[in-house]
């Protein structure tokens, strides 16, 4: 295990119906700490996928995923273990809908880490402030915006106190108004140089904050590089092609 | 008119005065809401748990390794789906026989054996409504559980089955309403329960009219009070999200 990598994926596949779906085709990456990976293509060119294998929400069918230096694909490996460590965060947010905002952060450090309520109150507290949501802890998700909820869902992932933070789609769900406060929140994360894979449509997003693009099609990694790389100087025809649709 | 008023009064005087006769109603209701309670209680405990072995089998048996792990929910899945059928498959009059005059034989605790029977029924029918609900939860609320580390059975206690028992709880009252109705057969066994009374009454005074419609009454003034009780609990439940 080298240095700083904190993810390793190693060819990874995801098959269905016994290979007729080639969902992932062999990736090969490797993320390390600090980074912020954005992966971007076309609908269907397996992006989520991949990024759900990287927390094992779907099972690989072939290849080796390593976390922190343990393969995660193994089966004898506890899973649970090592996804308090890799936060995650859904394009439909998937809030608790029965229990408060406050509820919905403090649950998992509380029965998972063996947090006193007191402690565990005092960091998502001190979160939700920083995300301007400090007045909402006592209330439930449906009375919030879109926006609102998909930032408790950051901070919920980051009471955890996750080495990496998983994005799928965090913005797609959202109505374009409320897309720039999430976005907000992810920069500052990254600012703060927290590791984190991103699959979005928001290629602006992508070129800012971005320390390298990935950019799949059709379950297979076409082009890897820095956002300069990838969308000034295009090098394959797929990435010519998708780039010219998107931006 | 008055006639009959003067002839009904004499008939409530008959069969519920006289001797106090009243008492055999009282008795009976308290054996009514005794065993409907105790049967409720233990049907949502069966029901659960095997709402959650038919679930988790569903959802998990397809990508489990083969292990001990995978024969276990094997066959609690279908010892679960045989005691679905036959429960479901027969009538409750005959089960509570059976468990009286066949499984209890030697027992004469009516009172347990009825709640056994009922409790045993209900539970295969409050498995069906409760496993409804954790199918009716979203998959995302699921594998946001997973995501933050949660193992599956906790991922149910703490996120699914929550949402899934007030999905369902509608369905449950309904069913401890048609419960507290269906304890009126526990006459078969000699259990005196309200319907019971009513009948004892009716064959003490040979007049049916009163007794009867009084049990009716009775049975209909409880079920209007618990669906207004459920009506007041689903409106808190759901004010609570709002």
């Amino acid at each position: 295990m080298k240095d700083n990598v904190l993810i390793e994926v190693e060819s990874v596949q995801k098959y269905y119906n016994g290979g007729a779906i080639k969902a992932l085709d062999g990736i090969n990456t490797e993320i390390k700490k600090g980074e912020v990976v954005v992966v971007i293509g076309p609908s269907g060119s397996g992006k989520s996928t991949f990024l759900r294998c990287l927390n094992l929400l779907e099972k690989p069918t072939g290849g080796n995923i390593y976390f922190d230096g343990s393969n995660i694909t193994d089966p004898k490996v506890n899973i649970n273990i090592h996804r308090q460590k890799m936060g995650m965060v859904f394009q439909h947010f998937n809030l608790f809908p029965h229990m408060t905002i406050l509820k919905n952060m403090i649950i998992a450090p509380m029965k998972l880490q063996k947090k006193s309520e007191a402690e565990a109150t005092e960091l998502a507290m001190g979160l939700l402030e920083r995300v301007g949501l400090g007045d909402r802890a006592n209330a439930y998700p449906s009375q919030l915006s879109g926006g609102q909820k998909q930032r408790i869902a950051i901070v919920r992932a980051l009471c955890m106190q996750p080495e990496v933070m998983l994005f799928d789609e965090p913005t797609s769900a959202l109505d374009p108004e409320m897309v720039g406060e999430v976005l907000e929140v992810m920069k500052q994360l990254a600012h703060e140089n927290m590791t984190m894979v991103v699959v979005t449509h928001e290629m602006g997003f992508a070129r800012e904050v971005a320390t390298r693009v990935m950019f799949m099609d059709a379950g297979k990694q076409v082009e890897e590089g820095t956002p300069e790389e990838i969308f000034d100087a295009p090098k394959s025809e797929r990435l010519q092609t998708f780039l010219a649709k998107v931006l | 008119m008055a006639e009959w008023f003067a002839d009904m009064q004499a008939q409530f005087d008959l069969n519920f005065i006289q001797d106090n006769r009243w008492k055999y109603l009282v008795d009976g209701l308290q054996v009514t809401l005794k065993v409907t309670f105790l049967a409720v209680l233990l049907g949502i405990v069966v029901g659960i748990l095997v709402a959650i072995i038919r679930s988790t089998y569903d959802k998990n048996n397809k990508d489990m390794p083969m292990g001990v792990g995978k024969v276990v929910l094997g066959i609690l899945n279908a010892i679960s789906r045989l005691y679905l059928t036959v429960i479901r498959g027969t009538p409750v009059v005959v089960q509570l026989m059976i468990m009286y005059y066949i499984i209890f034989a030697s027992s004469n605790n009516k009172i347990m054996v009825s709640v056994l029977a009922f409790g045993i029924n209900s539970g295969a029918y409050v498995a069906e409504i409760v496993r409804s609900g954790i199918m009716s939860v979203d998959e995302g609320q699921f594998e946001a559980g997973r995501s933050l580390g949660f193992n599956y059975p906790q991922t149910m206690i703490y996120i699914i089955i929550p949402q899934a028992f007030k999905n369902v709880l509608p369905a449950l009252a309904n069913e401890f309403i048609v419960l507290l109705k269906e304890t009126s057969v526990a006459g078969y066994v000699a259990l005196q329960d309200l319907t019971k009374a009513g009948d004892i009454i009716r064959s003490r005074t040979y007049s049916a009219f009163m007794p009867l419609i009084g049990v009716a009454l009775i049975y209909l003034v409880m079920v209007m009070f618990f669906t207004w009780l459920v009506a007041k609990l689903e409106r808190r439940l759901r004010n609570s999200e709002r």
